[in-house]
């Protein structure tokens, strides 16, 4: 079992990183880009654990340090490897 | 007053930090490696600055795990003073300790340059040597150190006159970005203060500055 977690800013979080990248798609010429965000993308594995114990401990670490309660939302899957 | 400087893997201030406690100012201060676990006999705890864990997953997050941490939040809870300066800024952020988030600079880069700063309140062990408004001149060197809380918390801060340190006005005034130029902040009890500028790196004349030093003095009740 693998769980792939995304953690993103808030809406309404400045993401620095994310406007620059903007800027420079945009100075190569790619346009029609309204926004761009960047965020983490984080893959944890899991052996003999049923689906259901997987996403509680995926959730618990995410709450407790993956991800910043005060700056970042988190969504996960759980997928078979 | 002893001082304990907390050590983790990837600090890099903290010789700074022991040197103006040991050598400028002559106070007994250790260094308190993170697996340690006890902070009963300082009377006040210094987290430094530097790049603990490599600043893995976010500044201060992995630290903010380590063994130490447990003592020093029992003892900020209980009122002892803790100090963290820069990355400790940000590891006292994560732990719950002060309010509000770190993130990157407005201009995406590290940033290593003199600042000024105002002393905000003086209603603090930190500031009551200080005056109001007093100008100090001190380096900053950090990536992640633009402040941003939500609205809520930026009026409890402003309400509760939680603020000790702001970046000056104008043009190269606030370098990072900081909401309401914030450079540094208080818990509610006032006496955990995290700021991004090194007082510890401003405290001989041979450097540059000796304002850092106006800070430790404070705290120490020499004026």
């Amino acid at each position: 079992m693998k769980a792939k977690i995304y953690i993103s800013y808030k809406d309404g979080i400045l993401d620095p990183q994310g406007q620059t990248i903007g800027h420079a798609l945009d100075s190569i010429g790619i346009k029609k880009i309204n926004s761009v965000r960047m965020g983490k993308y984080i893959e944890m594995e899991f052996n003999g654990i049923s689906k259901d114990e997987a996403s509680k401990i995926t959730d618990e670490s995410c709450r407790k340090l993956l991800a910043n309660p005060n700056t970042e939302t988190y969504k996960f899957e759980l997928v078979e490897k | 007053m002893h001082f304990a400087v907390i050590v983790f893997p990837g600090s890099n201030c903290d010789h700074d930090a022991y040197h103006v406690f040991q050598h400028i100012l002559d106070v007994p201060v250790d260094f308190v490696w993170h697996k340690e676990n006890d902070l009963k006999k300082f009377d006040a705890i210094l987290i430094p600055g530097g790049f603990s864990y490599g600043d893995y997953l976010r500044t201060g997050a992995i630290a903010r795990f380590s063994p130490i941490m447990e003592s020093v939040i029992k003892e900020a809870k209980a009122g002892k003073p803790v100090f963290g300066i820069c990355n400790g800024f940000q590891i006292l952020i994560e732990s719950g300790l002060l309010p509000g988030a770190l993130i990157i600079n407005q201009a995406v880069r590290f940033l290593s340059q003199n600042v000024t700063l105002e002393v905000a309140t003086t209603d603090s062990i930190y500031t009551k040597s200080l005056k109001r408004g007093q100008r100090l001149t001190m380096p900053i060197a950090h990536k992640q150190g633009n402040y941003i809380a939500d609205e809520e918390t930026l009026k409890m801060l402003a309400d509760e006159d939680r603020v000790a340190f702001r970046y000056s006005k104008g043009k190269d005034g606030n370098p990072n970005g900081s909401m309401d130029r914030i450079s540094g902040i208080m818990n509610e009890k006032r006496n955990v203060l995290g700021m991004m500028p090194h007082p510890e790196r401003a405290a001989e004349s041979v450097l540059g500055s000796e304002d850092g030093l106006e800070i430790f003095k404070s705290m120490m009740g020499i004026s």
